[in-house]
């Protein structure tokens, strides 16, 4: 798989919400080789401090050689690329990782975001819907703190054609609960389900995908150094025969059966 | 060595019998088996790749968290996790020994013992230009930390893996020690062809919302620019004290950064931390030591090692 070190050229910067962003890049060759669920390492800026990296799922591809990243910001990092503005070049690695497996032709779809955890399963639905089978067949889950947090990107998945579903913490949209607690209404049939999202909502899902018969990929998400598999810091505990799983070569999609999922 | 007659100045450099085309290597443990970066960096420009640590059988490593971020660096502990001998003879070595650059092995061990008979198979295969023997890795709690701090057992496992080998026998050595010197010499006096240094210093981080430390084995390597300094004052001391070639690493992210560890004496440079964070760093150096070479009129590289200059100012 080739992976690239291009000069990104922010091109368009979104203010979601007061803390929610999501960026656009402009990078061809990364743009070109990209896959649902791969993602990007990026310097928040020249100095070196912070000094390392970033990774983010890539949220979209679009015409234009343009790649999307959507964050909270959340520390550091975050909040120095909350401040980038057009025209700034920001160091960009990707495409990287395993991205998520493409479902067998005909099998319906489920996808479970769990706030920021939305992002890469845009980019995945997007690409779904050019793969011919009728958006409405598929199923789209979205949990977040409030309505601001979910609201603008339930509109965007509608406007794909999914049926989607909405569970909020506070209950000022949809179902007032977690988004795992959706599910046992929705996987009536063998599912493709994808989900990212906090680690404890991926593992209520992987359970419950796999007590309704279906297969679950889920986007892992850790502590990262290079996103490139050389310095080893991004392991997890695996479910087999190898004691650790690498979220950035390994992964950061697995079958939810691969991980060891914290009790 | 003659210099190139084409006015580009002369990069080549010679430790202890290992010689290279340029005095830039990368560090152990930042740069896999190579093959992570070949879509990003033109490995047959490098002076040596040094891969990760191997050690006889396959280590898993240490529980995560294994990285955190701190102020200009970072902490690891990764726990010396690699595929161990058979599977980097078998599987890394054989893509890696086609670059056109020299390939440096990295080796640990438990036992005195152990490293002798892991000096001895690497040995036995084509494509090594030289070991480096890590006495020094802050992160399991058995070996490593007694090798690299006491000067007796350092000299015994560099006597054993000298005796096991035709290869150059570069050791790594600790900062974590009162004097680095001392240990320097140690290793000289075991039969080392060279020393590289430093490691990274022992240091932790902890979260206090949770008030719990940030990595699972509490206590972790760091590095990164943070250590320049340290890095550079004991590589200056460590050059003064023997006389085999020394190869400074620690915090080298720029030209600049690259060329004072040459100036403090050290005839080579490994970088480490900055390949993790910007994949280009050892080409970028390396281009930046060309053009200090041609800004100053030095026709080699090798005039600037240990040029320092300490006296009053002219």
């Amino acid at each position: 798989m080739p992976e690239f070190q291009e000069k990104a050229v922010l091109v368009r910067r979104e203010s979601i919400s007061a803390e929610i962003f999501r960026l656009s890049l402009k990078a061809p060759l990364i743009t070109a080789h990209a896959r649902p669920g791969q993602f990007v390492m990026l310097r928040t800026g020249p100095g070196r401090d912070p000094l390392l990296r970033r990774p983010f799922s890539i949220h979209q591809v679009l015409a234009d050689a343009t790649l999307q990243i959507l964050f909270k910001v959340v520390g550091q990092g975050t909040d120095l690329l909350a401040r980038c503005q057009v025209g700034d070049i920001l160091d960009c690695l990707g495409p990287l990782g395993r991205g998520f497996s493409w479902p067998e032709p005909g099998r319906h779809c489920c996808l479970v975001g769990g706030g920021m955890g939305l992002a890469p399963l845009y980019f995945l639905a997007r690409r779904l819907q050019q793969s011919g089978m009728a958006s409405e067949e598929h199923v789209v889950l979205l949990g977040g703190r409030t309505r601001e947090e979910v609201a603008p990107f339930e509109e965007e998945f509608f406007t794909l054609g999914y049926r989607v579903h909405v569970a909020t913490d506070d209950g000022s949209m949809g179902y007032h609960g977690l988004v795992p607690e959706l599910l046992p209404d929705v996987l009536t049939q063998p599912y493709s389900v994808f989900t990212c999202g906090p680690l404890p909502m991926m593992r209520i899902v992987a359970a419950r995908a796999q007590a309704a018969g279906c297969t679950c990929q889920v986007s892992l998400e850790t502590h990262m150094a290079c996103g490139l598999g050389a310095c080893l810091g991004c392991a997890l505990p695996a479910n087999g025969k190898k004691k650790y799983v690498h979220v950035c070569k390994d992964g950061p999609v697995f079958d939810a059966g691969e991980v060891a999922w914290p009790q | 060595m003659a210099a190139i007659s084409d006015g580009s100045p002369d990069l080549r450099v010679e430790i202890g019998g290992l010689r290279l085309r340029n005095p830039v290597m990368t560090a152990s443990g930042t740069f896999g088996y190579g093959k992570e970066f070949s879509h990003l960096v033109n490995l047959h420009r490098l002076g040596a790749v040094v891969v990760k640590g191997i050690s006889l059988e396959p280590r898993p490593g240490n529980p995560p968290p294994r990285v955190v971020e701190t102020s200009c660096g970072m902490l690891n502990a990764i726990g010396l996790e690699n595929v161990g001998v058979k599977c980097f003879l078998d599987e890394k070595l054989p893509w890696l020994r086609e670059m056109k650059t020299k390939v440096v092995v990295n080796i640990l061990a438990d036992s005195v013992e152990e490293y002798g008979r892991l000096a001895a198979e690497l040995s036995g295969s084509d494509g090594i230009d030289a070991l480096e023997v890590n006495i020094s890795c802050p992160n399991v709690r058995k070996g490593g930390v007694a090798f690299g701090t006491d000067p007796a057992m350092a000299a015994e496992v560099t006597s054993s893996v000298r005796s096991h080998t035709h290869l150059p026998v570069i050791v790594k050595l600790s900062p974590n020690v009162t004097d680095i010197a001392l240990m320097a010499r140690a290793v000289e006096q075991g039969g080392a062809d060279a020393v590289s240094l430093i490691n990274t210093l022992v240091g932790m981080a902890i979260d206090v919302h949770t008030r719990r430390p940030k990595l699972a084995n509490i206590i972790g390597g760091l590095s990164g620019p943070a250590i320049k300094p340290v890095a550079l004052r004991m590589v200056w001391e460590v050059s003064r004290a023997v006389h085999i070639p020394v190869i400074g690493i620690g915090g080298i992210g720029s030209a600049e950064d690259a060329i004072e560890f040459l100036l403090a004496g050290a005839s080579a440079i490994q970088v480490g931390t900055a390949n993790l964070y910007d994949p280009s760093a050892c080409e970028s150096i390396l281009d930046g030591i060309s053009r200090y070479l041609e800004e100053q009129q030095e026709l080699s590289v090798r005039a600037l090692v240990g040029s320092i200059r300490c006296g009053e100012a002219e």
